[in-house]
């Protein structure tokens, strides 16, 4: 099947089997291998994406669902050289140790974000809930995602990933 | 510029590493590619036990897309056997451990047939073509069912599913006295049986391996954390060349013990790509790293202490079951005795007696996880001590005190026979309690047990300590382990002023490229920025010992500064000629020499200059080589003990046999500490794994042996829902056996949490007739507690962790 997709601001023509995953797409088609695979059973989330701003695993959409669909991942989020206000505040909270989920729990952290500006801890606790992590705890992630609301004032969800609006709404925030 | 430099070392530095992984340019073994790469799937047994009758690869070998289909019978002549580098005794049973079954398998999960194909679809697809027959042998599962008379073997040839007992006699050993006697003559005798549950690491990075043969040297990249030892062991298993052979561990996603090994599936992907040579690549599944990765934990228990009336303890005796599964793995036989030297922890044992019973049974290997022995005895030692505080209606805190080496009483030597260097748990122990708010909980406890609440508080405690910096070469020499446990390291000057450090500690989420920087810009006086770590590929850092058992900084960093010894060395040489001084006449601090007692002010020059003025080798005092680069290896005199206070208080809701953690707060002392930030995370990280043992994981195989928590739905990791947030602090008691005071922090969370959390639920449901309740403490087993008073309520595990199963099994949800 012939799709079109739009990821992290290209737009990609391809021939795919109609059971590929979304996932597979990414990684072998298009070589965006920042998006990981982690397990087989859609339940540990270090595959997650955005599929038209809001947050999926990549790994339950076939390739064929995202046609006409605009994905951005981890790769695409900096923005002219600056870092997302989440993949800082990761940075800034040591919230990431051998870095495998980090990709997967960043991407529902901004989405976590988009529905719930002002999280307290266990709206973040919960809203992690499908993102596991086995080095870190999770109480620095808990601590990035609440630092990340603070600096993001509300102001950045996943329409300011929209690639269509080049206005890219996150500076504020850094 | 340089004099003003603060001190590196302590400082909360904000990791190098993350740059690469919050943005997704990480260079994990599955995003590597190579032209004309092909995909390797494997096929697994379903049988936990059976001979194979026949394989049919016909159909598979039909695909378009396949390459080639292999199966033991393929392999069998070059595939030799996987290593054990532990033979613990002289007469250890150690069976034949093909990477691929020839005529047997021996658990689920074992390797039957390869596939290698274009992609990993069409491999995937050859996979369900391909026909096995297999007939069934009996299953061995249950330990002491495998050591009784008569019982049916994993292994007939071994004539027995023992594969070794180990002892160790205080009495013997001249370390103490005779434990029987000491038990004959004790006023209290507590005997207990505990059960420390099959795990499984679940390292979030499912592991990958790809072979590319095209070269001169066979490379390997692995998802490994002993890219050394994997060289090494292709070298001496597989009889390629060791000078023909690199390694390379990428950026690894975790490893917790779980990739402390040489799989399987590294030998079958090198024999694979030889054998085609082209290079070949296999990424597990995450159903297959849970099934045939190996496991961790797994022994039974049987405890008797002795004490005197007043609560002061007379004797310890251990006797273990320990689970091998159907081979014996990398280290698997010296895990469980790992812990012999733990079981007597911080408390003044006259007596101990530790013998081990390795038994293998038709199930997945185990070996290393986090810890690796040590949480087995410590949970051990502190359940009896909670135990004997029950029994005797004494706080447990102070019979802990009262049997505890005092801080002036170190060095110490154990009735194990270690010696502890340091440590001062009086002062971790009141910081703990200060923080947790013991008395005001214990007040509460009583308030609700009065009032017959129908949730009831408990208090646990664990006052661990731990052996770590593996280890002392001659140490592990006695124990007949197959190596030493050094660790190398190099300093390269380069000519513009930046350092890198080559270190044979290969990281996979510790942080060392921002520790190793700050340690070696404070040796060396150059900024943070100014340095490259350098791990993890056998070209670049040749020789290590790579990173487990929390010794990278202990043993590790030991051998950077001692490089870095000997470049100040070299340089203060060619500084003093610079200088126009005598070599005694030079000082270096803060990375500039100087004529020592000239001042401030005076002529300077930076390691820099000598370095650029090394690389010119214009003029240099005579028979000086024109190179500053410096090596040097580590071995340390002793481990390094850790140790800590761990406060857990828990809600138990008796109606329901829901566990809440209320409050979780710990005091480590780990001696000096290089990046506070990166010692708070692994000790997170660490109570983490060591709660998830306490209250849900459990790899439980059903009674044909097959493995019914095979998925991440079953096997239950916790998610940031199921936990708290926890109050860490920090004593600091200097080592005495290193520079920098250090001890290690790896492991220290996971070995304290779990009997802190088992201690207060226990503690919570005790006046309710519970004294244990079997890990994980799962709310069916803690209401089943409640409802019964048994007093080991859960019995063995036969349903998955949480009771959900997702795999459908007779021996799933009940």
């Amino acid at each position: 099947m012939r799709i079109t997709v739009t990821v992290d601001g290209t737009k990609f023509t391809d021939d795919v089997e109609p059971r590929q995953l979304l996932v597979h797409y990414l990684r072998e088609r298009l070589g965006k291998v920042g998006t990981v695979v982690g397990c087989d059973t859609s339940n540990c989330g270090a595959c997650t994406v955005h599929l038209d701003g809001h947050s999926v695993k990549s790994c339950s959409v076939l390739a064929v669902q995202a046609d006409g669909s605009e994905v951005t991942t981890i790769e695409g989020l900096a923005r002219d050289g600056k870092l997302h206000p989440v993949q800082q505040a990761f940075h800034d909270n040591h919230a990431l140790q051998c870095g495998f989920c980090t990709p997967g729990m960043i991407m529902q952290s901004i989405d976590l974000l988009a529905d719930d500006p002002d999280p307290d801890e266990q709206a973040v606790r919960e809203g992690l809930e499908g993102n596991l992590c086995r080095c870190t705890g999770y109480q620095n992630i808990v601590r990035a995602v609440r630092d990340a609301a603070a600096r993001m004032q509300g102001g950045a969800g996943p329409e300011a990933e929209q690639v269509a609006d080049v206005r890219a709404t996150t500076g504020g925030a850094q | 510029m340089t004099s003003t430099m603060e001190p590196e070392v302590g400082k909360a530095r904000l990791r190098k590493e993350d740059a690469r992984l919050i943005t997704g340019r990480t260079r994990w073994t599955d995003n590597l590619t190579l032209p004309g790469l092909l995909h390797m799937a494997i096929l697994r047994s379903p049988m936990a036990h059976a001979r194979i009758t026949g394989i049919d690869t016909s159909a598979a070998k039909d695909l378009p897309g396949v390459l080639a289909v292999l199966t033991g019978a393929d392999l069998a002549d070059e595939q030799g056997s996987l290593p054990c580098a532990w033979p613990i005794t002289e007469d250890m049973k150690s069976p034949n451990a093909p990477s691929i079954a020839v005529d047997t398998v021996n658990f689920a999960g074992e390797v039957v047939a390869v596939v290698v194909a274009r992609s990993a679809y069409e491999a995937a697809d050859a996979l369900e073509r391909i026909d096995v027959d297999y007939d069934d042998l009996p299953v061995v599962l249950d330990m002491e069912a495998a050591v009784a008379e008569g019982a049916d073997l994993v292994h007939a040839d071994l004539g027995t599913n023992r594969s070794a007992t180990w002892v160790f006699d205080s009495g013997e050993a001249g370390t103490g006295s005779d434990v029987e006697k000491a038990i004959s003559e004790s006023e209290v005798v507590i005997e207990r049986t505990y059960r420390q549950q099959r795990l499984i690491p679940a390292f979030m990075e499912p592991r990958s391996v790809m072979c590319d043969p095209t070269g001169e040297q066979l490379t390997l990249w692995s998802a490994t954390q002993v890219p050394h030892i994997l060289r090494f062991l292709i070298a001496a298993q597989l009889g390629v060349p060791e000078h023909k052979v690199r390694v390379i561990a990428p950026d690894v996603g975790g490893g917790f013990g779980g990739k402390l090994q040489v799989t399987p599936e590294e030998f079958l992907t090198l024999l694979v790509a030889r054998r085609l040579g082209k290079p070949v690549k296999y990424t597990e599944t995450r159903s297959e790293s849970l099934q045939s990765g190996h496991h961790g934990r797994d022994q039974i228990q049987k405890l008797t202490l002795s004490a005197r009336r007043d609560g002061t303890v007379t004797g310890l005796k251990v006797e273990l079951l320990a689970d091998m599964g159907a081979y014996l793995r990398l280290v698997t036989p010296g895990i469980p005795i790992l812990g012999a030297f733990m079981f007597n922890a911080i408390y003044k044992f006259p007596a101990y007696r530790f013998v081990c019973t390795n038994v293998f049974t038709n199930k997945t290997p185990t070996d290393a996880y986090r810890g690796a022995g040590r949480p087995e005895a410590t949970y051990a030692i502190e359940r009896l001590m909670d135990e004997l505080a029950a029994e005797l209606g004494m706080d447990p805190m102070e019979v802990r005190e009262k049997n505890w080496i005092k801080h002036e009483e170190f060095p110490f030597t154990t009735v194990a026979g270690l010696t502890y260097d340091s440590g001062n748990y009086e002062a971790a122990t009141a910081k703990a309690m200060e923080l947790f708010g013991y008395d005001a909980l214990r007040t509460e406890q009583r308030e609700r047990r009065e009032r017959g609440d129908t949730v009831q508080l408990g208090i646990g405690i664990s006052t661990f300590t731990e052996m770590c910096g593996l280890a002392p070469s001659r140490v592990l020499g006695s124990l007949s382990y197959g190596a030493g446990g050094w660790e190398h390291a190099a300093i390269r000057m380069l000519p513009t002023g930046k350092v890198e450090v080559v270190t044979g500690s290969s990281a996979h989420g510790q942080g060392h490229e921002t520790a190793w920087s700050q340690i070696v810009a404070d040796q060396l006086g150059v900024p943070f920025e100014d340095i490259e770590v350098i791990h993890g590929d056998t070209q670049s850092s040749h020789k290590g010992m790579d990173t487990y058992g929390s010794r990278s900084l202990t043993v590790g960093a030991m051998a950077v500064i001692k490089a870095t010894d000997k470049v100040k060395e070299k340089a203060a040489k060619v500084a003093a000629h610079m200088l126009e001084a005598g070599e005694d006449d030079v000082e270096f601090s803060a990375g500039s020499f100087r004529v020592r007692g000239a001042g401030a002010d005076a002529k300077s020059v930076s390691i820099q200059d000598v370095a650029l003025a090394v690389f010119a080798a214009h003029d240099l005092p005579d028979g000086v080589e024109p190179n500053l680069d410096s090596e040097a290896t580590f071995d340390p005199e002793n481990f390094s003990f850790p140790h800590g206070t761990h406060l857990c208080a828990t809600e138990v809701d008796t109606e329901t046999g829901q566990v809440r953690i209320r409050s979780y707060v710990c005091v480590d002392d780990i001696g000096k500490v290089v990046n506070p930030l990166i010692v708070e995370g692994q000790v997170h990280g660490g109570l983490v794994q060591g709660i998830a043992q306490a209250l849900f994981e459990e790899a439980v195989h059903d009674e044909s042996g097959t493995l019914t928590t095979g998925t991440l739905a079953d096997y239950l990791v916790p998610s940031a829902a199921d936990l708290p947030s926890f109050v860490t602090d920090r004593t600091e008691t200097p080592s005495t056996t290193n520079v920098l005071g250090v001890k290690g922090v790896g492991e220290a969370g996971t070995i304290a949490s779990t009997p802190a959390v088992v201690n207060a639920i226990v503690d919570a449901v005790r006046h309710l007739g519970v004294n244990d309740i079997q890990m994980p403490c799962t709310p069916m087993r803690v209401w089943q507690a409640i409802q019964t008073g048994q007093t080991d309520a859960g019995g063995l595990g036969s349903e998955a962790g949480g009771g959900l199963g997702s795999i459908d099994t007779s021996g799933g949800a009940q």
